[in-house]
């Protein structure tokens, strides 16, 4: 099944997308409204909520070129070492901008 | 005891304005960012053959920049509908865990504002609000997860809406590290969290498990993959330090 990009057709798409994006914006906190908050839920919540950064930002490290590899890496080094979030991101992403020009 | 209780049912959350706007102004540089990425999408939807109309509906409407820009691969004379949604939903599936973390922290919420400030829930204001939230500071949480979810869709829709008069301007942002941004945040987020012996485990178990899947599993479900991972991992792990 096909939807035709003329006409209203464009306007089905994305009214499919905003459907299916909207379930899953009310489907977390809809399903936990069901579930008994114990402590092996909250201990799954947290180990989840950092674990979907991480899954988020490595495989970006690893298919990424080297500027983005060197931004990442500047931004870890920075927030771990000086502590300051915003110099780490900065200098981080000046970084990338440099090795992608140089190259 | 009975005080005790009385004072559980009567602690209401509520949406405060003054901190939906400081959550609003606190995303305001992260939003400038997005503000290059809707251009670099209105450009590419141009490209596509949508007209301005239709993409900045779409980026009103569906708010999620990765998904828009994964439902432009497969856009052409026609789009097969079955590939449409599980191009979408596979790249947010990952909003499901985004509730799911946050549920604990706004079910005191009405349910109306409950599910209205999941709308603008996104990866950059879920994850400071979740900072905040965990330091036991939930009115500031919810005005970072609302007000600062306004900002960045705010940005969004501004910037796809510019994208189909200067998009040709920032035609490769990422010459300018620019695509970094939204990453290299996210990174000093999970970083200034709080951490345990355990949680080291718990990011090598979400790290790993994401690049399996990144490398061997169909196309967007790595961030599931791992996410899911961590957590189970984070069960299994209990209470150790």
């Amino acid at each position: 099944m096909t939807i035709d990009t003329a006409g209203f057709g464009t306007l089905y798409i994305i009214l499919i997308m905003a459907v299916v994006t909207l379930f899953t914006r009310w489907g977390g906190i809809f399903l936990m409204s069901y579930i008994p908050i114990n402590s092996r839920v909250q201990q799954f919540i947290t180990a989840m909520s950092g674990s979907v950064l991480i899954a988020i930002i490595v495989p970006m490290f690893i298919r990424g070129d080297m500027g983005a590899k060197v931004a990442l890496l500047v931004t870890l080094a920075g927030t771990l070492i000086i502590k300051k979030p915003l110099v780490a991101i900065a200098a981080g992403i000046f970084m990338a901008a440099l090795i992608r020009n140089i190259q | 005891m009975r005080v005790m209780v009385n004072k559980m049912q009567t602690k209401e959350l509520k949406i405060e304005f003054h901190t939906v706007k400081a959550g609003f102004v606190s995303l305001v540089p992260i939003s400038l960012f997005v503000l290059v990425f809707g251009a670099a999408f209105g450009l590419a939807a141009s490209q596509e053959g949508l007209n301005q109309t239709s993409a900045v509906l779409m980026s009103t409407i569906v708010f999620a920049g990765a998904a828009q820009f994964g439902v432009l691969e497969l856009w052409g004379t026609q789009v097969p509908v079955v590939p449409l949604v599980l191009t979408v939903f596979a790249i947010n599936a990952r909003h499901l865990l985004i509730g799911a973390t946050l549920y604990p922290y706004i079910q005191h919420l009405k349910p109306a504002s409950r599910y209205g400030v999941m709308l603008v829930a996104s990866d950059a204001n879920w994850a400071i609000s979740m900072r905040a939230f965990t330091l036991n500071n939930s009115s500031k949480g919810v005005g970072l997860l609302l007000g600062g979810g306004i900002a960045l869709w705010l940005f969004w829709v501004i910037g796809t809406w510019i994208g189909f008069y200067f998009g040709h301007t920032i035609n490769n942002p990422s010459v300018y590290g620019v695509d970094m941004v939204m990453a290299c945040f996210l990174l000093t987020m999970v970083l200034q969290g709080e951490r345990e012996n355990k949680t080291y485990l718990i990011w090598l178990g979400a790290a790993v498990s994401s690049i399996l899947a990144y490398l061997y599993l169909p196309e967007n479900t790595h961030i599931m993959v791992g996410a899911l991972t961590g957590g189970v991992i984070g069960v299994l792990l209990g209470d150790k330090k």
